[in-house]
């Protein structure tokens, strides 16, 4: 984004990812944010950290992705009690990142909605875990939390409270419906149910380290973490990995893909009651783990992704196994899309359900898997590929149906693609080394990192300490903007539609948490 | 009474009782089998009353005594309606005090009671399953006595033990009408024991449950009960299908013992292929969305009229 007509200077961020940071004023900042929302960008993230031992306050940062790159806006607060200006009445999905930036930081907007979001009590309300003088180590005893929720009123609407234990074994989360017959009015989520303080932790270790925690931030998307903190790590060390290295990223990132795709599409016919589905899509997500297994030495691919390039190679055998085995995941998968195309029972399911169209998914923000379901094309492969996506020729997915069936639509195509990318990456491949030899930067810096995951765009902003510390790193999940959408996809649709709908999205509780 | 017909009630009633889990581990298995998934063990409802019945109930601290009685008065309605559908023999002395019309009112009071139990601690889940239960039941009740009635006038009778006499003791002649009213039961049936399409027994996902969703808050004996009142009303419905649309081999009245006995083999694979193609039916469709419901059970309704008008109008 071009900030010299407001009058701002940037400073381009090292790393080969298109990125600069502004520093603004309070005024600025709602004037870069109505630009970048006028040019069809939207919010990346939004953080904020501790810098009163450099004498600075607090600093605050927004960071809009467009079509040019990424931009940092930083706008430095003198103290707790400055509030910054609400940016959620030009990207509604501030609200939450804002209300989570009080709970771990201590500086808040200027907003009507105060509530906590991720503070749930475990510690004590008047103290901020990340700000530089809180004791991580202390235990505190559980409070009591209150929480508003937004009551609807009037005759026969009631309230269901959903979680966040839930029936089944899936990641705790709180819902609340209010509905009248089985229509859902509203549904109101409640999450920070598995803040784990991965941000607190991130500022105990060093840059190495890191790299082992960014991989657990959210386990399905491993892969995407590490490969965006290697992204940040490798730009402030201003090291390249070799190009061998590149594609076996993105080979592993493209398996990843596979993976959750396959596990949600056959989760996805189990809960429309098509239990065949999920036997079937089981089956190949396990062969696919177990060849990653087999392969790199973990059926995730944790921890194979390192800053400077992947931990081991792959040997060629390996690799001759897994083109086999993309071509035949892509004509397996195509006879099961043909099942669950022609199934009229699972399409009056899908089809109509959950919808969200592409004008309510601009405004709100909706990225990744889901917006390419709602007609928003944006994928990081194509818009700012990084190598080796730059020779790769990505054929980005596009829905303009925005329901479920449109969002099963994409997984499938996206999955195709994938297996098409595996098999062309395995091809492609060039010799050589498959790291560059890497030691943590000893000076202080400050980059970005940011991957297409499965879910969507995932970014992780890395601000160095001199001598090889993390100072802070803030990773963002797709989540963190798809969650508020969700509680629009639902309106007007029938409570027991939730799980299906919900499982099309399929969003991360522990990447959002933190 | 005789002696004879009193055990060949009581030999009937032992069967089912006995009977049921095991007909529903074996649907459970060719639902593993069809979906390539390795099967459960045939025995596991077995295992799984016995390990419910020796643990400590948990009961919720506002739950009145109609939360406790529900399960008794569920399992014995269950009881009683096998005591009077044949399964071997139409020697059923019990069946003469209740014919099919009683038969669905015992269905309907376990459902009434089951329904009345969910509500009556309160929580979110229970209401919302008994709201739905209540809206299955009402759409199914009437479809259910409309082919009953089918039956009932092709042999000039609504008790059970006369219509199996009837219709399987006499030549074979071809009834138009039950193919109808076959259709019906079906759908019927798998609406009524929260089966696919209508419900998913195997759910876990709370806001889509039926039958799920009102015993959530059962443990122990209760639901033990209440699992195995589950397991009786599916081998209910079994034997009422079998007794109306393939009711050879059962053996009529209670003097014949060497029949009886003998009836046992084609009960067993009658079930056999009966549980198989309700897995079957299973795997191949989806949950319809629940306002599908409706549709789903008014067809029905329309079907088993439909074997009544031909009835009427055929004659046979």
């Amino acid at each position: 984004m071009n900030v010299a007509p407001l009058g701002l200077a940037a400073a381009p961020l090292p790393g080969t990812l298109p990125a600069q940071r502004v520093p603004v004023g309070a005024g600025q900042l709602l004037t870069a944010c109505h630009l970048a929302r006028e040019r069809g960008g939207r919010l990346a993230a939004l953080w904020a950290s501790d810098e009163r031992d450099l004498a600075r306050g607090f600093l605050l940062r927004v960071a809009l992705q467009d079509a040019d790159g990424l931009t940092v806006l930083e706008l430095t607060l003198p103290d707790a009690e400055a509030r910054y200006p609400d940016v959620a009445a030009i990207f509604p999905a501030a609200n939450r990142m804002q209300r989570a930036a009080f709970d771990l930081v201590g500086v808040a907007a200027d907003a009507d909605d105060q509530r906590p979001w991720l503070w749930l009590a475990s510690w004590p309300i008047d103290r901020f875990p990340l700000q530089r003088d809180f004791e991580a180590s202390p235990k505190w005893a559980p409070g009591q939390e209150e929480y508003t929720f937004v009551r609807v009123a009037g005759d026969g609407v009631h309230e269901i409270p959903v979680g966040p234990v839930h029936a089944g074994i899936i990641e705790p989360g709180h819902f609340r419906f209010q509905i009248v017959g089985e229509k859902v009015l509203r549904l109101e989520e409640r999450l920070g149910y598995v803040h784990k303080g991965i941000e607190k932790r991130f500022e105990a270790l060093g840059v190495a380290d890191g790299a082992r925690l960014a991989g657990r931030v959210s386990g399905d998307s491993t892969v995407a973490y590490a490969w965006a903190y290697a992204q940040a790590a490798e730009a402030v060390a201003g090291v390249t990995p070799p190009p061998r290295a590149a594609w076996l990223r993105a080979l592993a990132l493209e398996r990843e893909r596979i993976a959750n795709h396959l596990g949600d599409l056959g989760y996805l016919g189990n809960d429309g009651g098509f239990a065949f589905g999920l036997a079937q899509f089981s089956r190949l997500k396990e062969e696919l783990l177990r060849a990653n297994h087999a392969a790199l030495g973990h059926r995730m691919l944790m921890d194979w992704i390192v800053p400077g390039g992947v931990a081991r190679d792959l040997d060629p055998e390996h690799g001759r196994a897994m083109a086999a085995e993309a071509r035949r995941l892509a004509r397996e998968v195509q006879v099961l899309r043909g099942i669950y195309d022609e199934h009229a029972g699972l399409q009056d399911r899908f089809r109509n359900c959950g919808r969200v169209p592409t004008d309510r998914a601009r405004q709100l923000g909706l990225c990744g898997m889901p917006a390419r379901a709602s007609g928003i094309a944006h994928d990081l492969r194509c818009d700012l590929p990084e190598a080796p996506y730059d020779l790769l020729q990505v054929r980005r997915a596009g829905q303009t149906g925005g329901d479920v069936a449109a969002r099963v639509a994409v997984r499938f195509d996206e999955l195709l693609e994938s297996l098409r990318l595996v098999t062309v990456i395995l091809e492609a491949m060039p010799d050589g080394p498959v790291a560059t030899p890497w030691s943590p930067p000893s000076r202080a810096g400050y980059a970005l990192g940011a991957v297409e995951g499965w879910r969507g765009p995932v970014l992780v902003a890395l601000d160095c300490a001199a001598g090889g510390g993390i100072r802070r790193c803030h990773p963002q999940d797709p989540s963190w903007s798809n969650w508020p959408v969700l509680e629009h996809a639902v309106i007007g649709d029938i409570v027991p539609d939730f799980p299906l709908i919900n499982k099309s999205f399929n969003l991360s509780y522990s990447g959002h948490d933190l | 009474m005789t002696a004879s017909a009193f055990l060949s009630q009581l030999l009937q009633l032992g069967v089912a009782l006995l009977l049921a889990p095991l007909l529903a581990g074996w649907v459970s298995q060719c639902r593993a089998w069809l979906q390539n998934k390795s099967a459960p063990s045939l025995l596991l409802p077995y295992r799984t009353i016995h390990k419910l019945f020796i643990k400590d109930a948990v009961v919720a601290h506002n739950a009145s005594p109609i939360f406790r009685v529900a399960p008794y008065i569920v399992f014995g309605a269950m009881c009683c309606a096998a005591a009077i559908v044949p399964s071997l023999s139409t020697g059923l002395p019990f069946a003469q005090a209740a014919d099919t019309i009683a038969l669905v009112g015992l269905f309907a009071l376990a459902r009434v009671f089951i329904a009345l139990a969910a509500m009556d601690i309160g929580t979110a889940f229970g209401s919302l399953g008994a709201r739905r239960e209540m809206f299955v039941g009402f759409l199914a009740e009437p479809a259910l006595l409309m082919v009953l009635f089918t039956a009932s006038l092709i042999s000039g009778s609504t008790s059970l033990p006369t219509i199996v006499d009837s219709l399987a003791h006499r030549d074979l002649a071809i009834y138009p009408s039950l193919a109808f009213a076959g259709v019906a039961f079906t759908m019927v049936s798998l609406a009524e024991n929260a089966r696919i399409p209508v419900d998913n027994p195997a759910t876990h996902l709370e806001l889509t449950m039926i039958h799920e969703a009102m015993i959530l808050e059962y443990s122990a004996r209760h639901l033990a009960l209440i699992e195995w009142a589950s397991a009786l009303k599916l081998f209910n419905y079994s034997c009422i299908g079998i007794a109306i649309f393939v009711p050879f081999g059962i053996a009529a009245g209670s003097d014949d013992w060497a029949a009886i006995l003998g009836a046992a083999p084609a009960l067993a694979a009658k079930l056999a292929i009966g549980g198989f193609v309700l897995a079957l039916i299973e795997t191949l469709s989806a949950k319809m969305r629940i306002f599908r419901a409706p549709e789903f059970l008014g067809t029905a309704f329309l079907l088993a009229v439909l074997a009544m008008l031909v009835h009427l109008l055929l004659g046979t």
